[in-house]
């Protein structure tokens, strides 16, 4: 009986263990790529992932996170690493690549640096998309709405409760904006400790009406059930919600504009297929059909040049939308942002 | 004859012993290999200072045998640039940049600027200078005292920044700068929030813990599974649910402005009050069930030999029934409130920043900021309070009644 029992526990206990090999076995051909989920992860997926794995035949997994560098900075120290392609905030690839998180890019296989914008090429990441951080409001409550940061804080006369990012970045501009700042002296002001009071100060007059977001559905939900009146968001989002129906103003005046990329974690187990996925997202003729999903902009001059006009115009990047456009600057928040989160937070929870 | 049996006896009862021990050796393992060890190994982030010596280990020597009052030893200069120029670009210089960072903001830039310039420079005579080159902050003393105190074998910083505090350059312990101050206010608002959350389920769980146990059983059935249903619902699911429910065009207001009540509709959500909503919801069966058990082994003779003796109803209630269920309503509470502590993703969800409590900071730091000694210290604080707590409720009611041996 108690043979049977160990033979039976050992058959099982093999059976298990193959399963696991094999399973391990078939992922070692896989390649994880990490997006921000969402709408955008969507129109990702039908713009790269699946042209992708269809014309080199290879499995491609998917995962999303919320753009926090703990899990990566885990998997590296401990050398476990499960991602490959990653895709990056621009502060965060900065920080990263100093710190080893990313791998350096091999630039000539990837694609030619004289190709892209300037903005898109670091040793470490390669720009996927432009985005745009802006504020919206639904046209079917408030016909008439706010048109500029200043209004944006105007709650005598749009009532209701305001939508903001609980994050430093890109909160701080606005209110900055709001107070009456030029855009191009944002962040040379935001820079100063008075500067930095003074945006605190203008976030002061409307904190106890703000309702704060973190991941990017939130605003556009908070907004679709009349929980917020004005809410600031991402462009690509806002379209969405109103190619689904949705009436969301965009409010292009004083949008702040910056650019996502695509990295590499460091000791990626698939490091070649990697940037063979990278050099395929970068190629003009599929880059140029990623805007048909979400209105993001793209950042390869030759695809640029590519995208249908009609929904050129609705890019964060076309000159209409530029008027009083801030460049988000990236290598001020590598910098600055340890210290300026731990006091918006600090101003958060008083 | 009888010393022989007795000896069976206990020979017999050490192998019961043996086989109980072998039963629960697994899972005693276990508890121990994933419970404690992982455990204490966080908590040891709080005062773990091992980042600066790791990745600089001779500036590290040097500037601790440096003494503040003297001059600093240009053989100091000359070991960090050995130091920085050794650097084998794996992420160690980088966790030596941020853990220099919390002492000075800007140290993690300076620091990466002067290895990157001093890539550039095969040999010198004058480090000193070499240096003051690159950048003019490496002549003030401030950035050594503090690669000093980051170079310390371990660090009092996390504990003491967890306290709204901090050591200046001359050693003593000051409070932080009042726009820093976060984690104390934090801690007495946890506690609050906590506290309420407790204090309405105990007033809503102690009534519908008695309707349980004295309506007929149909009912009793009924009210049971309705307190036990959130129970099997995901925690996320329940919290969407309420932000559906208590939004500005919600069930709830809708049908308050429809009957008339109210004219605009009431703030619910994103405030303290649809944060105490949905967490006494969510807590309820965990101070309802403790409470219920209790109650069950409460004979109702008790009372009726109380009303027999001539007690009013309330007397007896309060002389007779209370007491005895005592136990349930300190197990019900401790249990609610411990877990109400370590909530964050409801208060994110339908708080506002001012119903954000101390977990939010310890995953803020943990997955945001990537700063595990101040996560590994608010931990270890709360986890300290809450050890407090449970031994002064254990003193006042007995563990052994909490946890339900009697």
């Amino acid at each position: 009986m108690l043979e049977s029992i160990r033979s039976k526990t050992f058959v099982v206990l093999a059976a298990v263990s193959s399963i696991t090999l094999l399973a391990a076995a078939a992922h070692a051909q896989d390649l994880t790529v990490v997006g921000a989920g969402g709408a955008l992860q969507d129109a990702e997926r039908k713009a790269y992932f699946e042209p992708f794995a269809e014309k080199f035949g290879v499995k491609l997994t998917e995962d999303t996170y919320t753009g926090e560098q703990a899990k990566i900075r885990a998997m590296v120290l401990s050398k476990n690493v499960t991602w490959d392609v990653i895709q990056l905030d621009n502060a965060e690839m900065i920080t990263g690549c100093e710190e080893g998180l990313y791998e350096k890019l091999d630039w000539p296989k990837i694609g030619d640096p004289d190709d892209f914008l300037p903005v898109a090429v670091h040793p470490c990441g390669v720009g996927a998309f432009a985005w745009s951080f802006l504020f919206t409001y639904d046209q079917n409550r408030i016909a008439e709405g706010p048109k500029t940061w200043a209004e944006f804080w105007d709650l005598a006369k749009w009532p209701g409760k305001r939508g903001m990012r609980a994050s430093a970045r890109l909160t701080l501009e606005a209110a900055l904006l709001a107070d009456g700042v030029k855009p191009e002296d944002l962040y040379k002001i935001l820079a100063t400790s008075e500067g930095l009071d003074r945006a605190f100060a203008k976030l002061d007059k409307i904190k106890s009406n703000i309702v704060w977001w973190n991941a990017g559905a939130e605003p556009i939900e908070r907004l679709a059930a009349g929980d917020v009146a004005v809410t600031t968001a991402f462009n690509g989002r806002v379209s969405s919600a109103n190619q689904s129906g949705k009436h969301f103003a965009l409010v292009w005046d004083g949008q702040m504009y910056g650019q996502d990329y695509w990295g590499i974690v460091a000791g990626s187990p698939h490091k070649e297929l990697a940037e063979k996925f990278i050099a395929f997202a970068n190629d003009p003729e599929v880059q140029s059909k990623f805007p048909e999903y979400i209105t993001y902009g793209v950042l390869n001059k030759k695809a640029i040049s590519m995208v249908k006009p009609e929904i050129a115009e609705s890019m964060p990047t076309s000159a209409a939308n530029l008027k009083n456009a801030i460049s988000f600057d990236a290598s001020f928040w590598a910098e600055n942002d340890a210290a300026l989160t731990a006091r918006f937070e600090a101003w958060r929870a008083q | 004859m009888r010393m022989h049996n007795g000896n069976e006896l206990a020979k017999e009862r050490r192998k019961t012993v043996a086989r109980s021990v072998l039963l629960i050796a697994p899972l005693v393992a276990f508890l121990f290999l994933f419970f404690i060890l992982p455990l204490a190994m966080m908590l040891l982030y709080a005062v773990s200072n091992t980042e600066v010596r790791n990745a600089l280990p001779k500036t590290a020597a040097e500037v601790r045998e440096w003494h503040q009052n003297t001059l600093l030893p240009a053989s100091a200069f000359e070991a960090l640039a050995g130091d920085l120029r050794a650097d084998s670009g794996d992420m160690q210089l980088g966790e030596a940049a941020r853990r220099l960072d919390y002492e000075i903001a800007g140290y993690r830039r300076l620091l990466f600027k002067t290895a990157k310039a001093l890539n550039t420079v095969s040999t010198s005579s004058n480090w000193r200078a070499e240096f003051l080159r690159i950048d003019e902050r490496w002549s003030e003393l401030k950035y050594w005292t503090a690669l000093r105190r980051a170079s310390e074998p371990i660090t009092p910083y996390y504990l003491l920044a967890a306290l709204d505090l901090r050591i200046d350059d001359s050693g003593n312990i000051v409070r932080m700068p009042p726009e820093q101050r976060v984690y104390v206010g934090t801690f007495i608002r946890t506690f609050w929030i906590g506290g309420v959350v407790t204090l309405c389920c105990l007033l809503l769980g102690y009534p519908l813990a008695y309707a349980i146990m004295t309506l007929p059983s149909k009912f009793a059935t009924l009210l049971t599974f309705s307190v036990l249903l959130p129970f099997w619902t995901s925690l996320l699911v329940r919290t969407s649910a309420w932000i559906v429910v208590l939004s500005r065009e919600g069930i709830v207001n809708s049908a308050l402005s429809r009957l008339g009540l109210i004219g605009e509709p009431l703030q619910l959500i994103f405030n303290r009050t649809g944060l105490y909503i949905v967490m006494v919801h969510i807590l309820l069966p965990f101070m309802v069930l403790p409470i219920l058990s209790v109650m069950r082994g409460v004979s109702p003779n008790y009372m009726r030999a109380s009303a027999s003796l001539g007690a009013h109803p309330v007397i007896g209630f309060l002389k007779v029934y209370l007491p005895l269920t005592l136990p349930g309503i300190g197990a019900g509470s401790l249990m609610t409130f411990i877990i109400a502590i370590g909530y964050y993703v409801t208060p994110a969800l339908v708080g506002g920043s001012r119903e954000n409590m101390i977990s939010f900071f310890i995953a803020f730091h943990t997955n945001h900021t990537i700063n595990w000694g101040m996560a590994a210290a608010l931990g270890l604080l709360l986890l300290t309070c809450v050890l407090l707590l449970y031994a002064t409720i254990g003193r006042v009611i007995g563990v052994s009644r909490i946890i339900g041996w009697k």
